[in-house]
């Protein structure tokens, strides 16, 4: 699997770290809502198909970016930039 | 006579072997079942078996998108142990391991059980603390558990090994669990399939299910690729397509995620390797098959994954840490590799449940450990199925533990699935 970094160019997954499903939201830090932190910490809606995660480029520039990768067939259709997204 | 003996082995073979009679029917669906379970891996198969046996329930159907163990029950490194730290999960594996140990005869089938051992190996002195406490942990439940201590014990259980103080990361013991070993996976699929088809269960593979059938809230069967299927309870069981499968019931997310396990084999050897060893400095498990290729596994890849095949970094990973053990081996050639799709829990641990819906069963989250799981797991599930209540072996392996903060952390990890 070859991941495209916005900054680096095409690249070896070995390269990045993994940091998973990058459709949740992060409760604000001071809510106590249980209910929310559940559906934040454990919940995934684990899709086979398109997806939206985030990966770090951890042994190159140590950027964080959003992939949409297929999880049938790991065909990945877009890298960004993670701004403004909250992991 | 037991339909496989050796009488009736003698007896086909004076009939030139014509009047075996198939391991199970190829029955037509019924349009209605007691129960149908969805998923014919070894959970379904064997919690179809326990429905009859233990529960007196045969108005069953066990429905298999492919054939009969084409799922992860075949692609695994069958290795049994009850090894764990935790109360939880030492209890319901040491039940599995008694089990297995009888299983053979329960079924009437040979599963090849093989009681080889398991040897986990320690490279650093907070490991082997470590290793000493689980150790204990499990004695204290009445399970077997040695710890090892020194390189040269080691070596004496496992030549071969590099057990010189000039290994990449010099092994320094180990904690061995005896009565822990493999079995044959296919054997295991087989022999539950025939035992619960002996029994009246009927078992529809080419049988995916599409959909299910609601009356209200209420689950009350499924609709498959061949027709709509009516059942009183509907159990599922289908492993790494938790996901897929539990979406058509409306249930959007899950503490599950789905991810690729690989899995390796090299060319045959004479027998080289007569027990389990896993690495410690990494993550690898190795065996011998009985037909003499040498069988490993190492970590997940460790990215959300429904595609039956990985990525070269884990095979590098993988094979560079077998040889950092053995470097004898390192001419061994790789035979095959291939990929099966893990349910990866959010602490480790497995779901056996009722629920989430009305009429509907779940049993999922077996991470990469389900397969020494196989029989405990159909056991339990069977009851909870027959019952309508947790079995008291998997009463802490709910759904709504993440709600309540009664996590089976095994690892100490955290939600991230990838480290389980
Ligand atoms: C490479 C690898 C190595 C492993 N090594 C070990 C090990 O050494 N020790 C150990 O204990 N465990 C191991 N495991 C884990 C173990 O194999 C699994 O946890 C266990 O097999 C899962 O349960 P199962 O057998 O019921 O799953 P499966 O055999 O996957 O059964 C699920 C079935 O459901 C079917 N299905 C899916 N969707 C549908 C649908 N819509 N309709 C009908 N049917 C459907 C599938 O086709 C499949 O046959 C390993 C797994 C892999 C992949
Ligand atoms: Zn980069």
């Amino acid at each position: 699997m070859l991941i495209s970094c916005p900054y680096c160019g095409p690249r070896d997954v070995s390269e990045f770290t993994y940091q998973g499903d990058a459709t949740r939201t992060r409760p604000d830090p001071a809510s106590a809502d249980a209910a929310a932190w559940h559906e934040y910490v454990y919940e995934r809606s684990n899709e086979a198909g398109p997806h939206r995660e985030f990966w770090q480029h951890a042994g190159g520039c140590r950027a964080h970016v959003v992939v949409i990768r297929n999880t049938v067939t790991h065909e990945i259709s877009s890298v960004a930039p993670a701004r403004g997204d909250r992991i | 006579m037991a339909e496989y003996s050796a009488l009736s082995l003698l007896k086909n073979a004076l009939s030139a072997n014509r009047d075996w009679k198939p391991a199970w029917r190829k029955p037509e669906p019924k349009p209605a079942y007691d129960v149908v379970i969805i998923g014919g891996g070894g959970h379904g198969l064997s919690t179809a078996w326990y429905l009859a046996k233990e529960h007196g329930i045969t108005n069953v159907a066990v429905l298999e998108k492919g054939y009969l163990g084409s799922g992860n029950i075949g692609r695994n490194t069958t290795i049994i142990r009850s090894n764990y730290l935790l109360p939880e999960n030492t209890r319901f594996y040491e039940h599995s391991m008694k089990l297995w140990e009888n299983l053979s005869h329960e079924l009437n089938y040979n599963v090849m059980f093989s009681q080889r051992g398991v040897l986990n190996l320690a490279h650093t002195p907070s490991q082997l603390d470590d290793f000493a406490r689980r150790g204990n942990a499990m004695r204290h439940e009445g399970i077997d558990a040695e710890l090892i201590v020194g390189a040269a014990a080691v070596g004496r259980l496992v030549p071969g090994l590099d057990v010189s103080g000039s290994a990449r990361f010099p092994i320094i013991g180990g904690l061995l669990q005896p009565r822990a070993g493999t079995a044959r996976h296919d054997a295991v699929a087989w022999g539950y399939a025939r035992a619960a088809d002996r029994r009246g269960v009927d078992m529809i593979e080419n049988c995916e299910v599409t959909g299910f059938l609601r009356e209200g809230d209420r689950i009350v069967g499924v609709s498959t690729t061949r027709g709509e299927i009516r059942a009183g309870k509907v159990a599922v069981a289908v492993a790494g397509s938790t996901g897929r499968v539990m979406k058509l019931a409306g249930i959007e997310r899950l503490p599950i995620e789905s991810h690729v396990l690989q899995a390796f084999v090299s060319e045959a050897l004479k027998p080289v390797l007569h027990t389990v060893v896993t690495f410690g400095a990494g993550h690898l498990y190795a065996s011998q098959s009985d037909k003499g290729g040498l069988v490993f596994g190492g970590d997940i890849d460790g990215y959300n994954s429904y595609a039956q095949r990985g990525n070269l970094p884990v095979v590098e990973e993988v094979a560079s840490e077998f040889v950092a053990m053995f470097p004898g081996f390192s001419r061994v050639r790789l035979l095959r590799s291939w990929g099966g799709i893990m349910d990866m829990s959010m602490d480790g641990s497995p779901i056996i449940t009722t629920g989430p819906l009305p009429g509907m069963y779940l049993n999922c989250g077996w991470c990469y450990g389900g397969f020494k799981a196989t029989p405990a797991s159909g056991y339990c599930f069977a009851h909870t199925i027959a019952r309508d209540e947790q079995h008291p072996l998997s009463a802490a392996f709910t759904l709504d533990r993440f709600q309540r903060g009664i996590l089976i952390d095994e690892k100490g990890q955290g939600a991230t699935p990838r480290l389980h």
